[in-house]
């Protein structure tokens, strides 16, 4: 009651942010966080998907036209790291900030001033790993992997601005977890068990943990790179008695994971979309979650078939390519659920929902050549070549991004309280569609004619699919230009959204106002 | 009727012409066979399993297209508020494991198949480096074994644009590994600085060549011909520019061209005793 003794100066609780820059600067509400991630996740896009065009002209034609080497594999290294650590993973945390307190019946999350810090730090961790094109030698250039030997005694002198970046990065991304696990097991409304929480909840409660166990991971290795590099150890140096092979062990360690990190939460936001826009429920939520869990599991024992060809013995070989299959089935699961869903719905298709059937097409198209891959003396012909390449651009563009942007599209009103224009909305779609597929569909081919990844340079029997793709590229970056614009004139003047945007949206944060309140939830609702 | 029945032919008639045109096509755009046993078996489980793909992607799209199509709201239909099927979950958990099971033995086999690298007739090690590949021929007698660089033959001027590209561009080299036909060769893979990958598509065969480890890796080339192949494991900045050329000779004509660069290595490291300090070369002469 100590409130009563400030007269005249009431207690700030109620008031909106700080004004101006100082608002993101020193903002603890999630809302602003998730801006601020998202924002951030879409710059990124686009520098990433800058590289990405670089690498794409340069593969136009055969012969070396705009760029060399050196600097194609600088393009190749970035446009991953970048992707990757700077566009998806930042994006999935922007998403959860926004939606887990509005989902679990919070008014924000439990760690706000945490919160802070875990953004804050990224800017300056990709500041510092941009920064390395300007240093002498330039910037990482040994691919999104950083494979030793390579990255350690061949690598440029700015990889130990690389290696703190990662770092940097490890750091944001541990705490961000930590508050998002504190966050959904301390804050749900009363009435709210585990198994009523929504999937998009779920999914990103197994993600904390994948990231909390990896990242520590990816942390020792690159601690391990920096030792190799400054302090004389040969942890990878095989000349000093280290071995090459460890450091594939670790990173894949981290890095199998890592690949769930990057598409479990996609699952969720596909698991609200679909049941909205088909006006039905989930079918089999609790082998959705069941599913979930075990794919995280299985996770930590597939890594090595990243390393089908570095010679592990016969067992291992046949061990890991079992493993692998295996995450086929609870992947399989969740597909044959999605499409129980719709099945005898009564489906619209809003560009939600279209990218989300996308999502749902060409991410299972990714899931066939994984199987493909996992297939030992098969993976001997398709690794390392465009096979694999075209692979993991099906599971994370059409896969993790189009579900962001689907997810973009979906929350879009309750965020900013107006609607988007839907006719821009389903057009962007069907560019981002067709982009997608004519970029990286004639990888395959490529890949299983035997082109190599990497090579800033190719054999003439490879030209013609080449073009094809880097056409097919250009479709699809300038159609996320147009998303920005789709966007913008959305915030600008698209008409008020109401509070249930959508004719069959359930749950928590559809009962808010649209835009929801600054302090989502400040009184428990009740879930029966 | 007789409409109809044109029609039905009609349509099956464009149909096979799409199949036979798609199948021609495929075959362009599928895997190559190669011409090892290892390679075509490799082959044929990769039809195998795209076939598998194929067919699960047929059903699940089909149904999702269905879907799409009757269910919406534009036709009118009510949406039902079914929510779980046990019977439903329990059969996509058991099917899926069963076509799993199914392709794990074939692979298996054909894995293990690979990695029998007994009885091999010979032995070529291969190494690695930034950025080119050697060539050693382990001889019976280890004096007697000789080695060679592999290099890029593809001029600058084609790779800047400044010359016409030739048929073999990026995939042609100076001197090529020459191997017999028909005999089981053992290759010992390594490398001198970073990772590189020994890769030729049409033996089937690929390995990371690695500092301080040695992979090993076989074929048995029943076909004479020229095969290509490139590094595979990204090794620094040339690494679109080191390929790897297998000249598979007939096994005469290879034991004599085999001859004559033992016969050279010879005459070389004798031309070079020659030249060093004769008191040592009766030291060790004597041990």
């Amino acid at each position: 009651m100590s409130e009563v003794v400030h007269t005249g100066h009431h207690d700030d609780h109620d008031h909106g942010p700080e004004k101006g820059i100082l608002r993101w600067l020193y903002t603890t509400n999630h809302k602003d966080i998730g801006t601020l991630y998202l924002w951030f996740s879409f710059l990124m896009l686009f520098i990433g998907g800058a590289l990405a065009l670089v690498i794409r002209t340069e593969l136009f034609q055969p012969g070396l036209q705009f760029i060399e080497p050196a600097f194609f594999n600088q393009m190749t290294t970035n446009h991953g790291l970048i992707m990757v650590f700077g566009a998806i993973m930042p994006a999935f945390v922007g998403l959860a900030n926004w939606l887990l307190p509005m989902q679990v019946g919070a008014p924000d999350m439990a760690l706000p001033r945490m919160n802070n810090l875990s953004f804050w730090i990224m800017p300056f961790a990709f500041g510092m790993m941009i920064s390395t094109f300007f240093m002498d030698g330039g910037g990482p250039n040994f691919g999104w992997t950083f494979y030793a030997p390579l990255s350690t005694a061949y690598g440029p002198p700015s990889t130990t601005y690389f290696i703190f970046a990662v770092h940097l990065m490890g750091a944001s991304s541990i705490m961000g977890s930590i508050n998002i696990i504190a966050t959904i097991l301390n804050m749900r409304a009363p009435g709210m068990t585990l198994m009523k929480m929504p999937l998009f909840v779920w999914t990103w409660l197994i993600t904390a943990f994948l990231l909390i166990a990896v990242m520590p991971v990816l942390a020792g290795a690159v601690t391990m790179m920096l030792f190799d590099i400054h302090f004389g150890t040969s942890f990878f140096n095989a000349a000093g008695g280290g071995d090459p092979v460890m450091f594939q062990h670790i990173f894949w360690f981290f890095g199998h994971p890592e690949v769930y990190i990057m598409i479990l939460p996609a699952f969720g936001v596909v698991s609200h979309i679909i049941p909205t826009f088909a006006r039905k429920p989930l079918f089999g939520y609790t082998s959705m979650v069941y599913a979930i869990a075990s794919i995280a599991i299985l996770s930590f024992v597939v890594w090595a078939h990243h390393m089908f060809t570095v010679g592990m013995p016969l067992f291992g070989q046949a061990f890991f390519m079992g493993a692998t299959m295996v995450i086929a089935i609870p992947t399989g699961v969740k597909v044959f659920n999605w499409i129980a869903t719709m099945w005898r719905g009564s489906m619209t298709f809003e560009t939600p929902m279209l990218f989300a059937l996308a999502f749902v097409i060409l991410f299972t198209m990714g899931g066939f050549s994984g199987l493909m891959l996992s297939i030992v003396p098969a993976d001997y012909q398709y690794h390392d070549t465009y096979f694999v390449v075209a692979h993991f651009h099906y599971v994370l563009v059409p896969g993790a991004l189009f579900s962001i942007i689907a997810a973009v599209y979906f929350w879009f009103p309750k965020w900013t309280g107006k609607m988007y224009d839907e006719a821009l909305g389903k057009l962007h779609f069907w560019l981002s569609f067709i982009g997608v597929n004519v970029t990286f569909f004639p990888q395959h081919f490529v890949g299983l004619a035997g082109m190599p990844r990497r090579i800033p340079d190719y054999a003439l029997q490879f030209a013609d699919f080449n073009m094809l793709s880097s056409v097919g590229a250009f479709i699809f970056g300038f159609s996320q230009l147009f998303f920005l614009y789709v966007l913008i004139k959305g915030i600008r003047s698209g008409k008020p959204a109401e509070g249930l945007s959508w004719e069959g949206a359930k749950g928590l944060e559809w009962t808010l106002p649209s835009p929801a309140p600054y302090h989502s939830f400040t009184n428990p609702p009740k879930v029966s | 009727m007789n409409t109809l029945k044109s029609i039905t032919t009609k349509v099956a008639l464009s149909l096979s012409l799409v199949l036979a045109s798609g199948l021609a096509l495929a075959d362009e755009l599928n895997l190559r066979a190669g011409v090892t046993e290892i390679s075509k078996s490799v082959y044929d489980l990769h039809n195998l399993i795209l076939l598998i793909c194929v067919l699960i992607g047929v059903v699940v799209y089909g149904v999702m297209f269905v879907s799409m199509y009757l269910h919406r709201k534009s036709r009118g239909h009510e949406p039902a508020q079914f929510d779980d099927n046990h019977v439903l979950e329990i059969a996509w958990t058991i099917i899926p494991t069963l076509i799993l099971v199914g392709m794990f033995i074939p692979s298996y086999g054909v894995l293990k198949e690979m990695y029998n690298t007994e009885n091999a007739e010979m032995t070529v090690e291969v190494r690695g480096y930034q950025w080119k590949w050697e060539y050693k021929y382990v001889d019976e007698d280890y004096n007697n074994s000789f080695s060679f660089f592999s290099n890029l033959a593809t001029p600058r001027a084609q790779i800047k644009n400044r010359q016409v590209k030739t048929e073999t561009y990026l995939l042609e080299v100076d001197e090529p590994l020459r191997i017999p036909a028909n005999r089981k060769v053992k290759f010992l893979v390594t490398a001198e600085d970073v990772i590189h990958a020994w890769w030729v598509p049409d033996f089937g065969i690929k390995r990371d060549a690695i500092p301080g480890i040695i992979n090993e890796l076989w074929a048995i080339v029943p076909e004479p011909g020229t095969y290509r192949g490139q590094c595979t494991e990204l090794c620094g900045k040339d690494h679109g520019f080191m390929p790897i050329v297998v000249e598979v000779l007939p096994e005469v004509e290879f034991d004599l061209w085999y001859q004559d660069k033992v016969a050279e290595k010879i005459a070389l490291d004798q031309s070079k005793k020659s030249q060093s300090d004769p008191e040592f070369l009766t030291v060790s002469s004597g041990g």
